[in-house]
């Protein structure tokens, strides 16, 4: 995982709320075998309107976004995670994100930050003009002119975020334990340890 | 490690799972977890089998692992080749991948090939008290039997391949209460729908719902799928009823479920998955089954809903801004106005399947409606697509394909189809349909198309009519 500590660019002005994963990434798109090049299909009805927010000269490109309630709802296709990465955003800000999608965005270095709606509000107007800087050292959004945020993370994943980390690397490191759950399990659970292949 | 038969504190069904499934506890409150069955199929899996070969780690227990193509599988004819060219790639990569990595594989002729989430209760894969989970986000549908279970992202699958375990922070709880029962021409498809709306689109995020009250118990065991299959629109990742005696007799015999001492122990095990008495709740949300009528969406989130009798809302009077804004945006999208009856708007396709309502009781429940009538002239196409080869030959046995297609619906092979069309079943632009599915989505099912979700009894009633009509009021057939 590429490290994140702090970010400073446009912000992209999307809102909305209850934005799916079939906007982000429609289904014919699921049918790619790489993780790489989904950037074009990204929110791809929305990009249909030539004045759609992603494509204007000053927002595309742009390594921010922000988003409105309930972000990533739906399907649990990490491709929406992939193809946000490919357009190079690398923090959204809404006032919360779908349970599934955030582990999705985590696990692919994007930093996703929770904000109440009436900061959401103030940060669409700001982003139509200027930068946003993103500390997560500190836990601050900070607007150019100065209009200031705190926001809060799962400790563990901003750990992960700051250092970079590699999760499944993290759990094969525990592997004694997971041995002696495993062994536990076989003796106390059977049932479930394996399956009842009948026939 | 936490012994299920021995509880030191009055806990939740859903935190009774979690501990005896505690690998390691980790710092910052996350934990190690166990998973017990884990489901793969061909659109989520591509790039975690990829990233395990860059790597160079392999699967940790193949034996646990099931996988299936049921997303690009075509409901036509399975002796042919899958025409579009992309379909047939993902679904043979699976095939490969399985192969590579010693997973067993029921690929697109296997008479038990079906949707992921039918399959897996109908196997005796999906057990009570199991953790389950698939790169899918209607995992959920497992939790019918008493299963922890939930959807996952790519990065996810490659973490339980390589290590047969997640790194999760534990969820809040939530109690879903149906009290009552339910009223004629009503089903689990409608309060699936009620407590979405209820909840909207994101209530539900960050808990596990434990559904409850009289109307579950009342419930079979598929209906209870149904249920459990939708929490995910309310953005709950997982959800969950107790097993009771209904459970052990559904999951008894199947193929892949415990036997001989293992299953004895099983269900004394089982009979321990309850809420404590005192246990308490992050959150209770309590619905009365006598006020739910037969719903239908009339917009592009599940939140989007109302009762069949009901007019479609006006935006206008909308107290919450940004609810407004997104209810115009769905009312231009679907081309509805404010104000209109639900009953009576017109659609040119029906859709009856999916893993919410394919299983054997929602092909009952349509064919009641559709025998002895025909589907209307003004319907372009009326697909059954049954979720699994064991539905679909329980189906053909008991004669309902032989209904169905008297009626003129076309009968299909087993998939995901027109739920979200990444197969050819799609819904042309500027259509609507009828659908038994759980995504009203923009461009969900095929880019324009226009959903409306209803249960299987409604769906068939919408072929019948040409218009979404209220079942309850179907003339008899002469």
């Amino acid at each position: 995982m590429k490290a994140f500590t702090t970010l400073t660019g446009v912000a992209i002005p999307f809102g909305h709320a209850n934005v799916d994963t079939d906007i982000i990434m429609p289904s014919r798109w699921l049918k790619k075998t790489s993780r790489y090049g989904l950037g074009p299909g990204a929110f791809e009805a929305i990009r249909t309107d030539p004045a759609n927010v992603f494509d204007s000269e000053r927002n595309r490109g742009a390594p921010i976004l922000i988003a409105g309630a309930n972000f990533g709802c739906g399907s649990s296709r990490e491709h929406a995670a992939w193809a946000i990465a490919d357009l190079g955003i690398r923090a959204i800000i809404a006032p919360d994100f779908a349970d599934i999608f955030a582990g999705n965005a985590f696990k692919n270095g994007i930093l996703l930050i929770a904000l109440p709606q009436v900061a959401i509000d103030q940060l669409l107007d700001a982003a139509t003009r200027e930068d946003i800087t993103i500390d997560l050292q500190n836990h601050t959004v900070t607007t150019a002119s100065g209009i200031r945020f705190a926001f809060s993370t799962d400790p563990f994943r901003r750990d992960c975020l700051l250092r970079g980390l590699d999760e499944i690397a993290l759990t094969l490191a525990d592997g004694d334990a997971l041995d002696c759950y495993e062994q536990w399990m076989t003796t106390n659970r059977g049932w479930r340890a394996r399956q009842g292949l009948r026939g | 490690m936490g012994e299920v038969t021995a509880p030191t504190l009055a806990r939740t069904l859903y935190a009774k799972i979690w501990d005896d499934h505690i690998v390691a506890a980790k710092d910052g409150g996350m934990d190690l977890i166990w998973i017990d069955r884990h489901l793969v199929h061909e659109v989520s899996s591509p790039q975690a089998f990829e990233a395990l070969r860059e790597a160079g780690r392999g699967v940790r227990r193949a034996d646990l692992t099931l996988a299936v193509a049921d997303h690009n599988v075509p409901t036509t004819d399975r002796n042919r080749p899958i025409a579009e060219p992309e379909s047939a790639a993902q679904v043979s990569l699976l095939a490969s991948n399985c192969a590579a990595f010693g997973i067993e594989h029921l690929g697109m002729r296997h008479p038990d090939q079906g949707i992921v989430h039918v399959i897996g209760p109908e196997q005796g894969f999906t057990l009570p008290g199991a953790i389950l989970v698939c790169g899918d986000s209607h995992t959920a549908t497992h939790g019918a039997l008493g299963a922890l279970a939930f959807g996952i992202g790519t990065s996810e699958i490659e973490h339980v391949l390589a290590t047969q375990t997640l790194l999760l922070r534990r969820s809040k709880s939530m109690l879903v209460r149906i009290d009552g029962t339910l009223g004629f021409g009503v089903c689990a498809k409608d309060v699936a729908l009620a407590v979405v709306g209820a909840l909207g689109a994101g209530g539900g995020n960050g808990f596990v719902i434990e559904y409850a009250g009289q109307v579950v118990r009342d419930m079979s065991i598929e209906a209870r799928m149904t249920l459990c299959n939708m929490a995910i629109e309310a953005g709950a990742r997982s959800g969950l009823v107790a097993p009771d005696a209904k459970t052990v007799a559904y999951v008894r015999g199947r193929p892949r479920a415990p036997s001989g001492a293992d299953w004895d122990d099983a269900v004394a095990c089982w009979a321990t998955l309850s809420t404590d008495p005192d246990a308490v709740y992050d959150r209770t949300l309590i619905l009365d089954g006598a006020q739910i009528a037969p719903l239908v969406t009339w917009g592009t989130s599940p939140e989007h809903v109302a009762a069949i009798d009901a007019p479609v809302p006006d935006p206008e009077a909308m107290a919450d801004p940004v609810k407004a804004a997104a209810a115009r945006r769905a009312l231009e999208y679907m081309d509805l106005a404010p104000g209109i009856a639900i009953d009576g708007i017109s659609i040119e396709n029906v859709f009856i399947g999916s893993c919410t309502n394919s299983r054997i009781e929602d092909l009952r429940a349509a064919a009641e409606v559709a025998r002895g009538r025909k589907v209307a002239a003004t319907v372009h196409q009326a697909l059954v697509v049954p979720g699994s080869g064991a539905v679909k030959r329980q189906a053909e046995a008991e004669g309902l394909d032989r209904i169905f297609i008297d009626a003129g619906f076309e009968w299909r092979e087993p998939g995901c189809s027109m739920c979200l069309g990444m197969n050819p079943d799609k819904v042309p632009p500027g259509e609507r349909c009828a659908s038994t599915s759980n995504r009203n989505f923009v461009g969900r099912q095929g880019p324009g198309a226009r959903t409306h979700l209803l249960s299987p009894a409604m769906a068939a009633a919408a072929a019948i009519c040409g218009r979404i009509t209220d079942v309850r009021r179907l003339e008899p057939v002469a």
